[in-house]
């Protein structure tokens, strides 16, 4: 018999067409993956019944010879995502008890499609952290470690349970959302291939919203090939999102043809960052080497404004938060404060978000209201959305100039332990984003592939920055570029 | 641009979040921080530039100014704290 725990989202959607197996065997195995993974914290909420359901429909459906790509295959669900009478909080605490009366558009299409839903998956709190660590469910705990020592590392943020889940074999894909890199950072310090689409490409309908300017969600599987398939059952227009582009949906894994001869392949001086490891250089100038032996033309090219992205990204971001998260004020859903005698609707407005909020999310909810307020409006928050044009100019300059693709690290360093950065300065951990920013900034897709191992064996991944609406294209280089990688590094199980 | 206490007491006023008077000198450190170093976009010559208010160069969407969905009271209501006779209930707020 296959072992199902090993599989990935094609190898599955082909066998269950030909009935290997059932999609209802597939899931009770991944069900006892989750329960035998506690130590990990991925998931904040098991759905069994849900998955048994939906399984028990798709093997109806598969019996009938109606078999959609995901028809059958297990997912969990970042705890962004609005799910329909499933605890969705956002992995906050002002969020307790909170289950909508509705579905999110992508998780709608993704069941419509017949995809098992195994449960929610942990995040940082409001998707704002680079290290799990701001969850209000405790960090999610990564699969990986550092050779044989048991120091636990962070799986990455913010969709740390999505990665880590992925990464375990807890599922065979996961969604995510990324406002700065929170899909491919954490890909990449799991070893796993994560996509942050084209803005407009995925619904952010029913995705409780961070900064709704740079926010897109994407697929977090084990190949290119896989998220090929689960981004186009993911994407297309949805009139319930005023920002979603109505365009037509590629077959993205027809793309994959792996042939990428005459590509122009630009590498962005300016990410060349002082004080970069060796290994992320190395990694980097081998990823290039291995495209242009695949028949790419590299090309040296230059994105000035890079450096200003990552401070731009922190006016931009928590100004939109401030705004998007003033609606949590004790009154429509999840935490209210108690009030002593006397005490009024103010008193219940700001306790209910001093004890709701942790401490990340109160500083960027603050630093955004400063950035907006009246006599600071224009020097910080009207200059950035200025330098935010500059940088999307940046981009759209070198892909006038015929690039196909950017090739540049996904990532700084590799994954760092749980508590390591806790004294740090929140500065550095924003520098984990420093590589992937610039993407939401300029609306770009943009796709981590694992890509090596550091010294102690941990897994590093490079990013491709495609053209807008072009993924198709981005990832045709990805998948090129894992073949060439071959990439094949699992964690050991100690869980 | 550094943040004073006076300044921080006024910030955590406007995000609606009780902060206690011990708290705000370190909160005033650590927004103080958070601004230096957005202070690196005064390197840049923006002079001319547009800013950035949409992502992806479209228009919006126009349509008709009419009721498309809506009459789900109950729904809304369902995750509320506190609700009394099909209205959300809040501390009283006029004296």
């Amino acid at each position: 018999m296959t072992d199902l725990s090993k599989l990935t989202i094609a190898d599955a959607r082909d066998a269950l067409r030909k009935g290997d197996f059932t999609a209802a065997e597939l899931t009770e195995q991944y069900l006892g993956a989750i329960e035998a993974a506690d130590a990990l914290n991925a998931f904040s909420t098991n759905t069994p019944e849900i998955a048994r359901a939906q399984a028990k429909a798709a093997d109806e459906r598969l019996a009938k010879g109606d078999t959609p790509d995901m028809c059958g295959i297990p997912l969990g669900i970042k705890d962004l995502f609005c799910t329909k009478g499933v605890q969705t909080q956002a992995a906050s605490h002002i969020l307790d008890g909170f289950k909508p009366e509705y579905e999110s558009t992508i998780t709608s299409q993704l069941f419509d499609a017949g995809a098992v839903m195994l449960g929610k998956l942990n995040m940082d709190e409001f998707a704002m952290g680079s290290s799990n660590e701001t969850s209000f469910y405790g960090p999610v705990t990564s699969p990986w470690r550092r050779g044989n020592h048991d120091a636990a590392l962070t799986p990455g943020g913010s969709s740390g349970g999505s990665a880590a889940a992925v990464s375990a074999d807890l599922c065979l894909g996961a969604t995510g959302t990324d406002t700065g890199g929170s899909i491919r950072q954490p890909a990449a310090f799991t070893g796993i291939v994560g996509v942050k689409p084209t803005y407009g490409r995925c619904s952010r309908w029913g995705v409780v919203a961070f900064a709704s300017s740079l926010d897109q969600a994407g697929p977090m599987v084990k190949t290119v090939r896989d998220s090929a398939i689960m981004l186009e059952a993911m994407a297309g227009h949805d009139a319930k999102d005023s920002t979603s582009a109505n365009l037509a949906v590629p077959n993205f894994e027809a793309a994959l043809t792996g042939n990428i001869k005459g590509k122009k392949i630009g590498i962005p001086k300016e990410y060349r960052l002082e004080g970069m490891p060796a290994e992320i250089e190395a990694l980097w100038a081998e990823g290039a080497d291995k495209l242009r032996d695949a028949g790419a033309e590299i090309v040296d090219i230059s994105l000035p404004h890079t450096k200003y992205a990552l401070p731009a990204y922190y006016v931009i971001a928590p100004a939109e938060a401030s705004s998007n998260l003033s609606r949590y004020d004790g009154v429509k859903y999840g935490h209210r404060a108690k009030l002593n005698a006397g005490e009024g609707v103010t008193e219940m407005y700001q306790r209910t978000r001093a004890e709701g909020f942790g401490e990340e999310v109160q500083r960027r909810v603050m630093i955004g209201a400063y950035v907006l307020s009246a006599g600071f409006y224009d020097a910080y928050y009207i200059r950035a959305q200025k330098v935010r044009t500059l940088i999307k100019q940046d981009f759209e300059k070198v892909f006038a100039e015929g690039i196909d693709q950017i090739l540049t690290p996904a990532t700084p360093s590799a994954a760092f332990g749980l508590g390591e950065m806790k004294d740090a300065d929140p500065i550095k951990m924003y520098l984990n984003d420093v590589f992937t920013v610039t993407v939401n900034l300029a609306g770009l897709p943009g796709v981590s592939v694992p890509t090596g191992l550091d010294a102690s064996g941990l897994p590093l991944g490079l990013q491709l920055i495609g053209q807008p609406w072009n993924e198709a294209d981005m990832l045709n280089t990805a998948y090129a570029l894992e073949q060439a990688s071959g990439f094949a590094a699992k964690p050991q199980q100690w869980w | 641009m550094s943040i004073d206490i006076k300044t921080a007491r006024k910030v955590a006023h406007l995000a609606r979040i009780e902060v206690a008077e011990d708290a705000l000198p370190p909160l005033a450190d650590a927004l103080s921080n958070i601004l230096a170093f957005m202070e690196q976009l005064n390197e840049v010559d923006i002079e001319g530039v547009e800013p950035m208010s949409s992502v992806t160069p479209m228009a919006l969407k126009r349509r008709k100014d009419e009721v498309t969905d809506g009459g789900y009271q109950a729904q809304i209501l369902a995750n509320a704290p506190d609700t009394r006779e099909g209205f959300f209930a809040v501390p009283k707020v006029v004296e």
